[in-house]
């Protein structure tokens, strides 16, 4: 498949108080259309700004960008951005947050009937028709981080990008909707970076887990094929040998390799 | 794994032992103090004793603060005690509305009088101070700029500010609606500045990833974000315009409610007088009923 995201030599740094700090150096990573990555490291490692990066809300200091062959110059709704805190508005209920983006996306080309089919299929996707007329503050984080990835694959990106989707979830509730998304992205064959520090969760979901080293000067450290045939099973997977090799992968990278000092 | 085991069962153990022991305490407590609210009242009862539990503690204040005053007016010959005013307010309500000249009107022009400059005064400083806090809050230059002269100025007592509005303005109306423009100006420029500052960057995010519009970003996530903190300097606003007001009129005179204060005390009614602070405190109280409504209504369960 062809490569659809690129990153050659990327370099971020930030100007703060106490000088400059270099966040990222020498980021080299390329996605297939279609693929689903994970990015993972500890905290501070800089893997929110890859995905930032890509979205379009930072410019590298150095090295390019791309995506779909074009370099990416500012944010965009094809490449949709599933924040961490859910990031819906608060004063418009479910269905006016979503129909806030397909409006702006499909408003020119499609009449107003188009338009709120998309945002009821969307709703659907995620299986809350019943919250559409509900304010954000009236359902449950759960389905706030619901609304907020039905809000991105409405916008039919490219890519969807996640920062740490599921981060401030219960396990329970992370565990259910990391199924729903894994049945959304087997049937609308998205292609999707995922910020995550949830080893299972990475290799549950993607194709590739990218591992990043520690910051400051954060960089691709390994990059792991996660060849599970899908569709994949939590409970199956449970008790498979291979997802525990790739699970114990993970946790070597990142506590034996790149163990994080003490803060 | 056999010794975490057994470790997590000794801890789940106790932890029902504790959930155990605690259902018991409450039943035990309950036995010795029977509730009016057990379940076994009907509903009918329960609403009873919740309107008592919210009605009583407030009247009883009020009850205090009547005795304090009539043990006060007892032992001080000049001030007249509740019985005495209550008669003199019958008297004033039957006839609120008399017109008997321009300095003799009934005590509703009075509060109209002072409502209406109050809501000049303060709709104008609405019509200035909310977009200058959103220019405020927006600009950190021009936020910068005007810092040291909004410090300056605001710690000004507003009656200060009263000569000068009656030296530009030469009439004694025009002057009190400045002087309410310039103290309730500076609550709403300075909390629309902050409530601007405090717009979280993730909603200026969606809007970039959207790429709206600047006015649709003012439209729908700019304004409605920033709606809470206006109200709050409305509020506050509010509040010092009507403190302000019947200081402003003793001064200047004309049909309102510190002018009838003032002319009250020149008439030595001090029963009047005394209607008048329970007449002020009161649509004091209301207009900030009405705009803590008005603040809920549009704050989205964000607390305000």
């Amino acid at each position: 498949m062809e490569k659809f995201v690129e990153l050659q030599g990327v370099g971020k740094s930030f100007d703060s108080r106490k000088g400059r700090f270099v966040a990222l150096r020498d980021v080299n990573l390329t996605i297939r259309q279609g693929e689903f990555v994970s990015l993972i490291g500890h905290s501070g490692c800089g893997k929110s700004t890859v995905l930032n990066i890509v979205a379009g809300l930072y410019d590298p200091n150095a090295g390019i960008a791309l995506c779909g062959g074009r370099e990416i110059d500012g944010p965009g709704p094809e490449r949709a951005v599933v924040f961490q805190n859910h990031s819906l508005l608060p004063w418009l209920t479910c269905y006016g947050n979503i129909y806030l983006a397909v409006e702006k996306v499909f408003g020119q080309r499609e009449n107003k009937a188009q338009l709120k089919a998309r945002c009821e299929a969307a709703l659907a996707l995620v299986n809350l028709s019943h919250a559409s007329d509900k304010y954000p503050h009236e359902v449950s984080g759960g389905m706030k981080q619901r609304v907020g990835i039905a809000r991105a694959l409405a916008m039919e990106p490219k890519v969807l990008l996640m920062d740490e989707p599921f981060g401030a979830l219960d396990a329970l509730t992370r565990a259910n909707l990391q199924d729903e998304l894994v049945k959304i992205v087997e049937a609308t064959q998205a292609t999707v970076v995922m910020v995550t520090h949830d080893v299972d969760e990475a290799v549950l979901l993607s194709d590739r887990i990218v591992m990043m080293t520690n910051g400051p000067a954060a960089t691709v450290g390994e990059i792991l094929e996660v060849a599970l045939p899908r569709p994949r099973d939590r409970l199956a997977l449970a008790n498979d040998s291979a997802y525990h090799g790739y699970r114990s992968a993970v946790l070597e990278f990142l506590y034996q390799k790149h163990l994080r000092p003490a803060a | 794994m056999q010794a975490i085991k057994h470790e997590a069962s000794v801890v789940s153990g106790t932890e029902g032992k504790t959930v155990e022991q605690k259902l018991a305490a409450r039943a035990a407590s309950k036995r010795r103090f029977p509730s009016l609210e057990s379940a076994d009242t009907s509903p009918a009862v329960r609403l009873l004793v919740q309107a008592i539990k919210t009605v009583v503690p407030p009247l009883l204040g009020l009850a205090l603060l009547v005795l304090v005053w009539a043990v006060v007016a007892k032992s001080r010959g000049g001030l007249p005690g509740p019985l005495s005013t209550w008669e003199s307010a019958k008297l004033l309500f039957a006839d609120p509305f008399y017109q008997n000249g321009p300095n003799d009107q009934g005590v509703g022009w009075n509060i109209l009088n002072s409502l209406g400059r109050v809501g000049i005064g303060f709709g104008m400083a609405a019509l200035v101070g909310i977009p200058a806090g959103f220019i405020l809050g927006r600009f950190a230059f021009v936020s910068a700029m005007f810092a040291p002269v909004i410090s300056l100025l605001r710690p000004v007592s507003p009656l200060a500010w009263l000569p000068i509005g009656l030296l530009v303005f030469k009439a004694a109306n025009p002057a009190s609606i400045w002087v309410i423009f310039i103290s309730s100006v500076w609550p709403m420029i300075l909390n629309t500045a902050a409530g601007v500052r405090a717009v979280p960057q993730d909603y200026l995010n969606v809007a970039r990833v959207l790429r709206l519009s600047e006015l649709k970003v003012f439209t729908t996530i700019l304004f409605p974000s920033v709606l809470p903190h206006v109200l709050t300097g409305v509020r506050l606003s509010i509040g010092v315009a009507w403190l302000v007001i019947v200081a402003a009129e003793m001064l200047t005179g004309g049909v309102g409610i510190g002018f009838w204060v003032w002319d009250e005390w020149n008439n030595l009614n001090v029963e009047h007088i005394i209607i008048a602070i329970f007449v002020v405190g009161l649509v004091g109280l209301l207009l900030e009923q009405a705009l803590i409504l008005l603040a809920r209504r549009f704050s989205f369960g964000q607390g305000v």
